[in-house]
């Protein structure tokens, strides 16, 4: 099996291990046949995107191959913030856990200006979720936990020294051009998945291109390592004055390391700036002369917010970087990337299945231009609060940081980056509007908040996320109807809170009443959730041809009702 | 709701005396300050989004200038009905 070849030890190793790791080459039995042998998905790169896509499809009992040019993991500085939802996805794919004990799990984060703490914000203030807003885990292992995850699944076949040099696409797939140490061979994919990262070599061979901004500022990024007593909080500085004018960033990650993020503006040298002499003065006036430290990695950095035209291009697929990229100010590149790979990964399945037709791939790009929309904008509204681009853009900035300090609306304004929450599918066409009046943030669209539950007769927790089907789920605020059990493909839940009559009966019991109260529901309630936990419909009181309905609609709208 | 222009102020007189007055001593660039100021107070206090949008709006054409907020207005608000740990 070419799979062996890794190194499954070091994949759970220290860092220093994972980034050691170089995975040797492996000749794949496809190179030596005279055809080129076909494979229904055949995804192109292993970085935390493609990685979480094939490991979803494998869990769905889709067969796929991995190409990735490199031997080695996703070395230096790179993502460090991965979301609440980025968690609850990896859960589904039997990888949060590992993330989550090895990852440092942050809520809240302070923002200072010059020499004054301005104020702090809680980023996930309320009990009743199983994650943190936040964890802090270098990309390193997030891709090595990733690919241990894959390895377990023998539908995945991961190729490293496989680079894509070529793509003919046709109407019914795509001819793919593997490069590797021992020549080139082709492989016929019905669907090529593009997660080949923001220069994705594949949007170049199909002539397409990113749009968007480049933004005219340089930063620097250092991972430190040392023993500090700071919290395990986001800090941000404007104009602190152990780096005037400029904005600075302090996060922890695991294994003492911190990064440090420092705003050069766009006249610093690239060059000049990545030496470690130039460096170790920054850091040691943001933690003093004294401070005890090794650099780990460095470099500089321009940040740009661009995305392709469309996601979709006949049978070849683009997701995470490759399709969009954003400014790191609010977490939202790899976090993204990996809800298109779960908007993806279910709908492909369908498709596969000739369960759906192929116009559902259109509704993933309609979804995902959608949500890269909302990150970009957030993204560049973040870069241009802390960035000025005017005079008076930098007037008002300093107003709000002034006026931030005594008045709560002015913490508001204040934007050091809106950090990554899902998006809400407001316009999806796979969305049934609602026909009666709820309240709260769980309109169709929305991911599903989690709430802890239990199962009756089990004092243990048992999270509601976790006890949704990986097909549609209705949920039932009260008895599940005699008709719902006969839907195929989906699982049903009955909830019931805790002494009520059907309580004995129930699926799950609503222990702190949380699920009823952020879905506002009441006795005879239902919600239709798709595989990837996104609220489709609700009612309150379903009947059998509306929920019908509403199935189909969520698995055969075409991207032209949007 | 658009922003309304109708006569509203309870002493228009004693306003505009008191708003040149906050500016008394002030150098340029400081008055400019305190203006981005009174502007999020204000902003802050009427906060619905289609008066204050109006009022950008207003002020931009009363100037003489083409509108700019047009994309802003039409561009939906991001995630309106975001999940609680948005509330940063
Ligand atoms: C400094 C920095 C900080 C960041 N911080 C955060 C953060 O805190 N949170 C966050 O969510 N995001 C963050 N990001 C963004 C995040 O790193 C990316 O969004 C994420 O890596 C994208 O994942 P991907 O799988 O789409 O692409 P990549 O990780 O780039 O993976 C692409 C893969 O494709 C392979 N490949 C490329 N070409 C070919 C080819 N021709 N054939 C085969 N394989 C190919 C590459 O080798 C690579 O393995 C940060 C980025 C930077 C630079």
């Amino acid at each position: 099996m070419p799979n062996t070849a890794i190194p499954l030890e070091a994949l759970r190793g220290s860092g220093a291990d994972i980034q050691a790791i170089q995975i040797p080459y492996v000749r794949h039995p496809d190179q030596d046949v005279a055809e080129p042998v076909q494979h229904p998905v055949v995804i192109v790169g292993a970085g935390p995107v493609g990685l979480s896509l094939a490991i979803d499809l494998a869990q769905r009992g889709q067969p796929v191959v991995v190409l990735d040019n490199d031997c080695k993991l996703s070395t230096g500085s790179r993502a460090i913030c991965f979301s609440k939802r980025t968690l609850e996805i990896w859960d589904r794919l039997g990888v949060g856990q590992p993330m989550v004990d090895k990852g440092v799990s942050w809520n809240l984060g302070k923002v200072f200006a010059q020499d004054q703490s301005l104020y702090q914000f809680d980023l996930l203030p309320e009990d009743g979720h199983e994650r943190p807003a936040f964890i802090n885990l270098q990309q390193y292992y997030v891709e090595a936990y990733l690919v241990e995850r894959a390895l377990q699944l023998p539908l995945i076949d991961l190729r490293w020294h496989s680079k894509v040099t070529a793509l003919t696409p046709r109407a019914d797939g795509a001819s793919v051009t593997v490069e590797t140490p021992d020549g080139d061979y082709r492989i016929e994919a019905q669907w090529v998945l593009a997660c080949d990262g923001s220069r994705s070599p594949l949007r170049g061979l199909l002539g397409q291109e990113s749009h968007g901004r480049i933004f005219r500022d340089r930063f620097l990024i250092a991972d430190v390592k040392m023993h500090a007593d700071f919290p395990t909080e986001r800090w941000f500085w404007f104009d602190p004055p152990f780096h005037p004018g400029q904005s600075v960033l302090l996060h922890r990650q695991p294994d003492d390391v911190w990064r440090v993020d420092f705003q050069l503006g766009w006249d610093a040298d690239p060059e000049e700036e990545k030496r470690p002499e130039n460096i170790v003065p920054r850091i040691r006036a943001l933690l003093g002369k004294d401070a005890d430290f090794e650099l780990e990695w460095a470099s500089v950095y321009t940040f740009a917010c661009l995305r392709m035209d469309r996601f979709v291009h006949g049978r070849v697929v683009f997701a995470g970087d490759s399709a969009h990229g954003v400014s790191p100010f609010g977490a939202r590149g790899a976090n993204s990337g990996v809800q298109d790979a779960e908007n993806l990964a279910w709908k492909l399945d369908r498709v596969l299945r000739a369960q759906a037709d192929e116009a559902l791939i259109d509704t993933y790009g309609a979804e995902r231009e959608y949500a890269a929309d909302e990150n970009i904008r957030n993204s560049t509204r973040a870069t241009d609060f802390i960035t000025p681009k005017s005079e008076i853009s930098r007037l008002f900035r300093d107003a709000a940081l002034a006026l931030a300090r005594e008045h709560e609306f002015a913490r508001r304004i204040v934007n050091s980056g809106r950090l990554s929450v899902p998006a809400t599918l407001h316009y999806s066409p796979l969305n049934t509007p609602d026909g009666e009046v709820f309240d709260g943030t769980q309109l169709p669209g929305a991911v599903l908040s989690d709430a802890p539950m239990r199962r009756p007769g089990d004092a243990a927790t048992i999270w509601l996320l976790r006890a949704l089907g990986s097909d549609f789920t209705l949920l039932h605020f009260g008895p599940t109807p005699a008709w719902a059990i006969e839907l195929a493909g989906v699982t049903n839940l009955s909830i019931a809170s805790e002494g009520e009559a059907h309580a004995a009966h129930a699926d799950l019991l609503d222990v702190q009443g949380l699920a009823a109260k952020r879905l506002d529901a009441r006795a005879g309630t239902s919600y239709l959730l798709r595989p990837d936990q996104h609220v489709c419909a609700r009612w309150r009181r379903p009947d059998e041809a509306g929920v019908r309905a509403a199935l189909q609609r969520a698995c055969s709208a075409t991207a032209s009702a949007v | 709701m658009l922003l309304s222009t109708r006569p509203n102020l309870q002493a228009c007189d004693d306003f505009y005396e008191a708003l040149i007055a906050t500016h008394q001593g002030l150098e340029t660039a400081q008055s400019h300050a305190l203006n981005a100021r009174l502007v999020l107070l204000l902003a802050n206090h009427i906060g619905h989004q289609g008066t204050l949008l109006h009022a950008l709006e207003l002020a931009r054409t009363s100037a003489g200038f083409a509108p700019a907020v047009a994309e802003l207005a039409e561009r939906g608000a991001v995630t309106p009905v975001a999940p609680v740990h948005a509330a940063a």
